[in-house]
């Protein structure tokens, strides 16, 4: 068994976009639409400001609210716990978008939602995700929890580290590194 | 301070989430409605003497009206669904978690049910039709001469009608990423705003369709012209102090169901209080305070109260009123819930 | 009867499984299920660092760009410009063919003529001019590897004015600064070591916004070892983000600071006294020269509280010599630029890190001939640019010096301008004296792969491909690594579009100058030189990229370090400054304040972003639509502004920009404002990013030159707030 996540460094991010302009290559996401996106954190007040950048996503989540409230089974637990959308299941009534604590998903341009899929299909040719792939700053790291050999699961046992919203109960399987 | 910025821009989600428009508010809005109308009509059927045969404004008018707001309510339904092709694939599986999976097929059993409920009473009622399709006599007789399947209609409406006006609410109430909707009370609270709704709908039919000069004028031509054409008599008037006493009871428990969901946000997390204040002071506050509240439900009490002790004449406002504030309460709901959110602040 | 092969019954079984396991998405990408990935090397062009890539074309289209793994500067890893690149070659708004204006400059009226035509044109023109005022009066503004065959052509023509403004609009101030007082420049990528620093000091300069591949990723990589950064800037810039010290330097008082530095460094004997024993020129005249900047006297001026500046100058002496005070690149800030950069050279000087591991390294190269050609002819006048050497130490040609000469016709009349690729009014300040310019002359030819504002007001605009349909010259880099790299095309231009070797050879066959293209194809060309510099054109072609043999770049390498400077040292006394009236050795100016109630502007890049060239991508415009204007929150409280108003910016001399959304923030000192670079396009041929945010050059109607070598500085413009109702 396999339990994918995403693991970012926030220390390292600087917020440059390529993880959004590659997984819109990659994964042919249309214009005016994100599947990833960067999020900018500021407190404090000038100059004494702290400043947390993250390239954020889909955190295909342990207890997806997305899956649970699908009425077709479209929006589905893959293997390594990926979450996944069948187009073709997929009837557009929307309500994995209002479950989503995360505002991941969106309606594509050719009707099914859609959203960050992991880049399964780099993954299980044992690729990297697209964009952590071409993250320029190597702050982006994709692995198996599973395994504890894995760099995410080293990271997440070695440094601080918080996801989003965790009051949800999402569960949520992207992390930050600070 | 605290300044949060994100580069994410997808159409109805940014930079205020707006996937839903007028389509789902009008959708539950018409379930709910039905939803009262089907337990209104059960438990006139079920209250009915099996004798006791002449048309009926519950048993026959409310079924009808109800599979006809039905239909109009899953066009909205169909109308808002952005991947029409695929539709069918609602009734390809049945996803135990999800209260859509539940509503469609929900859906499919309200129809038998208030069919039969309408066809029970159906050549009282229409008496026109009856002569055209004799088996509508038959099929009458036959439920009617048969007090278990009487029942078994009645029941059946009267779940269903629990089932289907409960998921209107739970639709929402399971999507708890939006804190305004994290309230298992809206199952109850859209259920007894059905049942106002349907109340006020049935109550008003009745006031228009009063003896000639009782009625409205308005009403005259349109009664004239559909009283020739069924050939049916005037309902009895005698269920509408019925119906606006129990509105009120469904008003009443739904405005004690709104204080309820109020204070369960109330004292909830900041992200809930934040998405409750979008009701109560923020730019929802005017229409929930005004529309859902005063128009939809404290007005009509107050209008409804007066008129069951005779200070007032029984008008078509209180009804009209129920009907605005059921429509009103929906689409807040709705809006309001989408602006709601998580607050996504994470630096300790 | 068919047989189903193994192979083709797996593949059947594998689509199977892989649309049970809902990997339908596969398919939702309408890609018919049997593509064919072809992946084809070369190197970017969507700035100037030019890291090698690969780009995979999908049954015939462009589908991705991705860094090539054997590239020493990308490390297989494209920034994001790069990662978008794609959207050039796709992008709609692209011009397609040559055209000829049909009404006044600047109307952007056009009829579409044939190559033929338009090189005719061109060439009829250059030879009147040429008959009239000599073929200097034709001037070449060009940016970029590309222009390479173009300069070719324009030296073959006989003229030697050719500029960039990458020069005195950009880097020129550094390499001057560190030419006087090193004798070598900074170069481009930079030598600096910025991986191996322990301490890293950036003065403005945004790493991470400012998004120069290597540098971000060696940057990510020093901070990730935990190497401690040291930002001044009047914005808190994501670099400082990343700072252990984020100074709000005052802006315009970066001098008092590194001086201030330099005092602690020298009076409390932190300077490395040996490299300075071995290598320094005129240290003791130094040392008495900056004993008078205390950090005292350094805090009414620059705003940074004493102990802080102490405090990081010892930070700085702890890690030395692997502490880098980062040059930057865009450095025309003030007017003392260069003098400016020289106390940055010093104050790297007094850490010792020339030819450190962690400061700066020398940069290797690989012996790659050039192509044999006939002698150009001498021309009859020299460069005008720079006329009786009035700045002396300009290393290269001034862009400005051009245009001023094209305004008054002295020491001779410019009469013709070819531009090519780039967009001169936004990258030369003062935007109307630009136009004045191009009001003198007779033609104006610009080349480029998007209508850019100055090709609203050619005579003549040849289309180019983009870099992705096109080859180039080798790229010999100068890297810690050498190589060679190949740009080839990967795709067929979509219209009528042509290389620019092909445009320089065609106009040289027209100006009857065929014999300076000897070679009859661009492939002829590239393979003379791979070949004479011993390695295999196949291997080329293949792989994109050929490295060359690892050399010592640092000391500890067993480099020897040599600075060829007039005294062999490094110059913190500067005889040719003196010499030629200028200060021996850096001192501070305090700025101009602006205007009461006026904000200094302050401009950038962003990472997504290149000049004012990348708006019209979509796959670049869609990450970032427009820029910000960014305030300071409490500054925007008192206006009752917030984030998402616009305004309107109305300068010192009564121009007005586009509306632009503010960002109210508390990363921006009060008494500044700063927006990215290259938005508000006026170009109504650039139909996706016309009037989208605002343009910082519209605003830039002042700028300050250097006296050392030209350079226009252009932070010295004010602007007020108009909000937009």
């Amino acid at each position: 068994m396999s339990r994918y996540a995403m693991v970012i460094d926030t220390r390292l991010c600087v917020g440059c976009m390529d993880c959004v302009v590659a997984c819109k290559t990659e994964n042919r996401v249309p214009e005016g639409y994100n599947r990833d996106w960067i999020t900018e954190e500021l407190r404090g007040v000038y100059p004494d400001v702290r400043l947390e950048i993250r390239s954020e996503r889909c955190n295909h989540c342990d207890r997806p609210p997305c899956v649970s409230c699908c009425p077709t089974g479209a929006s589905h637990v893959h293997r390594g716990g990926v979450v996944l959308v069948t187009h073709d299941q997929c009837i557009g009534c929307k309500a994995c978008i209002a479950a989503c604590p995360y505002d991941a998903r969106f309606v594509h341009p050719d009707g099914y939602v859609d959203k960050c899929t992991f880049c399964i299909h780099r993954v299980e040719k044992g690729l990297k995700p697209a964009c952590v792939s071409v993250c320029p700053t190597h702050c982006m790291h994709f692995g198996d929890l599973d395994d504890p050999q894995s760099d995410v699961s080293k990271l997440l046992a070695s440094r601080p580290h918080h996801a989003l919203i965790p009051e949800s109960g999402a569960r949520p399987h992207v992390f930050y590194l600070t | 301070m605290l300044e949060l910025t994100t580069t994410r821009h997808n159409p109805e989600i940014d930079p205020g989430m707006h996937i839903w428009g007028w389509e789902i508010p009008v959708y539950l809005f018409l379930g709910g409605l039905v939803a009262g109308l089907m337990i209104i009509s059960g438990v006139r059927l079920l209250l009915m003497r099996p004798t006791e045969r002449h048309p009926m404004i519950c048993c026959t008018v409310g079924p009808l009206l109800g599979l006809a707001l039905l239909s109009l309510g899953m066009l909205a339904l169909f109308l808002d669904l952005s991947h029409k092709m695929f539709v069918w694939r609602l009734y390809t599986t049945f996803q135990i978690t999800s209260p859509m999976s539940w509503g469609s097929w929900i859906l499919l059993l309200v129809y038998p049910a208030l069919g039969a409920n309408a066809l029970a009473h159906l050549p009282e009622a229409i008496p026109a039709l009856a002569k055209r399709f004799p088996v509508l006599v038959t099929i009458s007789d036959f439920i009617l001469g048969r007090p278990r399947l009487v029942l078994g209609i009645g029941l059946a409406n009267m779940l269903v009608g629990i089932g289907l006006g409960i998921y209107t609410g739970i639709l929402l109430g399971a999507l708890t990423a939006r804190p305004l909707w994290g309230s298992s009370l809206l199952g109850p609270l859209f259920l007894f705003s059905g049942l106002s709704t349907a109340a006020a709908l049935l109550h008003g039919i009745l006031l228009v369709a009063l003896p000639k000069g009782e009625r409205p004028a308005f009403a005259d031509f349109l009664l004239g012209t559909l009283a020739k054409w069924s050939q049916g008599r005037a309902p009895d008037p005698s269920a509408g102090p019925v119906l606006a006493k129990a509105d009120n009871s469904f008003l009443t428990i739904e405005l004690g169901i709104i204080g309820l969901f109020l204070i369960g946000h109330l004292g909830s997390t900041e992200t809930h209080r934040r998405a409750v204040d979008l009701l109560l002071h923020g730019p929802y506050a005017a229409v929930f305070w005004v529309g859902v509240i005063g128009i939809g439900i404290v007005t009509p009490l107050t209008l409804q109260f007066l008129e069951m002790r005779n200070r007032i004449r029984h008008t078509l406002v209180p009804s009209v009123f129920v009907l605005i504030g059921g429509l009103t309460l929906r689409f807040i709901l709705v809006y309001a819930g989408q602006d709601s959110h998580w607050i996504q602040a994470s630096l300790p | 009867m068919t047989t189903l092969s193994r192979r083709s019954f797996l593949k059947i079984g594998t689509a199977t499984i892989l649309a049970k396991a809902g990997l339908e998405s596969l398919d939702a990408f309408g890609v018919p299920a049997p593509s064919k990935v072809e992946r084809i090397p070369t190197f970017c062009d969507i700035c100037f660092w030019k890291c090698n890539a690969i780009a995979s074309v999908r049954d015939g289209h462009l589908w991705k760009i991705e860094g090539n793994p054997a590239d020493p500067l990308c490390q297989g890893r494209l920034c994001p410009r790069g990662t978008g690149g794609i959207g050039a070659a796709g992008d709609p708004d692209r011009l397609k063919r040559p055209l000829i204006r049909t009404r006044e400059r600047g109307e952007e009226m056009w009829r579409e003529v044939s190559w033929d035509e338009a090189l005719a044109y061109i060439a009829e023109r250059m030879k009147a001019i040429a008959v009239e005022h000599g073929p200097e009066s034709m001037a070449l503004f060009s940016h970029g590897l590309g222009g390479t065959f173009l300069k070719h052509t324009w030296k073959a023509f006989g003229s030697p004015n050719i500029a960039a403004p990458s020069f005195a609009q950009c880097r020129g101030p550094r390499d001057t600064g560190f030419e006087l007082t090193y004798g070598e420049g900074i170069g481009s990528p930079e030598r600096t070591d910025i991986e191996n620093a322990r301490c890293i000091v950036l003065i403005g300069s945004h790493l991470g916004e400012n998004m120069h591949n290597t540098q971000v990723q060696e940057f990510s990589k020093a901070v990730h070892a935990g190497a401690t950064v040291i930002v001044a800037d009047p914005r808190f810039s994501v670099a400082a983000s990343k700072a252990k010290h984020y100074l709000p330097v005052k802006p315009g008082t970066d001098m008092a600071l590194l001086l201030a530095w330099m005092h602690v460094l020298v009076t409390e004997k932190l300077h490395d006294a040996e490299f300075v024993a071995a290598h320094g020129h005129g240290f003791e005249s130094f040392a008495a020269h900056v004993a008078r900047f205390t950090p005292e006297w350094a805090y009414p001026e620059t705003g940074i509280e004493p102990d802080v500046i102490r405090e990081t100058a010892r930070e700085m002496a702890r890690h030395k010599p692997a502490t880098l005070v980062h040059p930057g690149r865009r450095v025309n800030w003030y007017g003392d630029d260069a003098q400016r950069a020289r106390a940055v050279a010093l104050l790297n000087a007094l850490l010792g890190n020339w030819n450190r591991k962690g400061g700066f390294y020398t940069p290797a190269m690989m012996d790659v001939p050039s192509y044999p050609y006939p002698d150009y002819p001498k021309p009859a006048r020299p460069r005008l640019d720079n006329p009786d050497k009035r700045y002396p130490f300009a290393g290269e040609a001034i862009t400005t010096g051009i245009r001023e000469a094209t305004i008054t016709g002295k020491p001779y009349p410019i009469k013709g301008w070819m531009v090519y690729a780039t967009n001169l009014l936004h990258s030369l300040p003062n935007e109307k004296e630009t136009l004045r310019a191009i009001d003198a002359l007779d033609l104006l030819v610009v080349i480029d792969v998007i209508p850019s504002e100055i090709a609203g007001y050619a005579d003549v605009v040849l289309p180019e491909s983009t870099y992705l349909e096109r080859h180039d010259d080798l790229n010999v880099e100068l890297f810690k690594q050498p190589f060679v790299a190949l740009r080839q095309p990967v795709v067929k231009s979509p219209d009528d579009q042509k290389p620019n070797w092909w445009i320089a050879r065609e106009l040289a066959a027209k100006l009857g100058l065929a014999s300076y293209f000897p070679w009859n194809d661009i492939e002829e060309y590239l393979r003379y030189r791979v070949k004479g510099a011993g390695l295999d054109w196949e291997t080329l072609k293949r792989e994109g990229i050929v490295l060359g043999p690892k050399q010592p770049i640092y000391q500890e390498e067993g480099l020897e370090s040599e600075f060829p400077t007039p005294s062999g040292k490094v110059e913190f006394y500067s005889n040719q400054l003196e010499a030629a009236g200028f200060d021996p050795m850096p001192v501070y100016q305090a700025p101009d304040p602006g205007p009461p109630g006026s904000f200094r502007l302050l401009f950038g890049r962003a990472p997504v972003h290149s000049f004012s060239r990348t708006h019209s991508n979509r796959l670049l415009s869609d990450a970032m639509p427009e820029n910000a204007l960014w305030l300071n929150a409490d500054v925007a409280r008192r206006y009752g502004l917030k984030s998402g108003d616009k305004v309107r910016l109305r300068n010192q001399d009564d121009v007005l920009s586009n509306p632009i959304a503010v960002k109210a923030t508390q990363r921006i000192r009060p008494d500044c404002v700063y927006m990215v670079h290259g938005f508000g396009h006026t170009s109504r041929g650039l139909r996706h990013a016309f009037g989208k945010g605002a343009s910082d050059s519209q605003l830039v109607t002042r700028y300050k030159t250097d006296p050392l070598m030209g350079g226009t500085a252009v932070n010295v413009n004010f602007v007020t707030l108009e909000p937009e109702i």
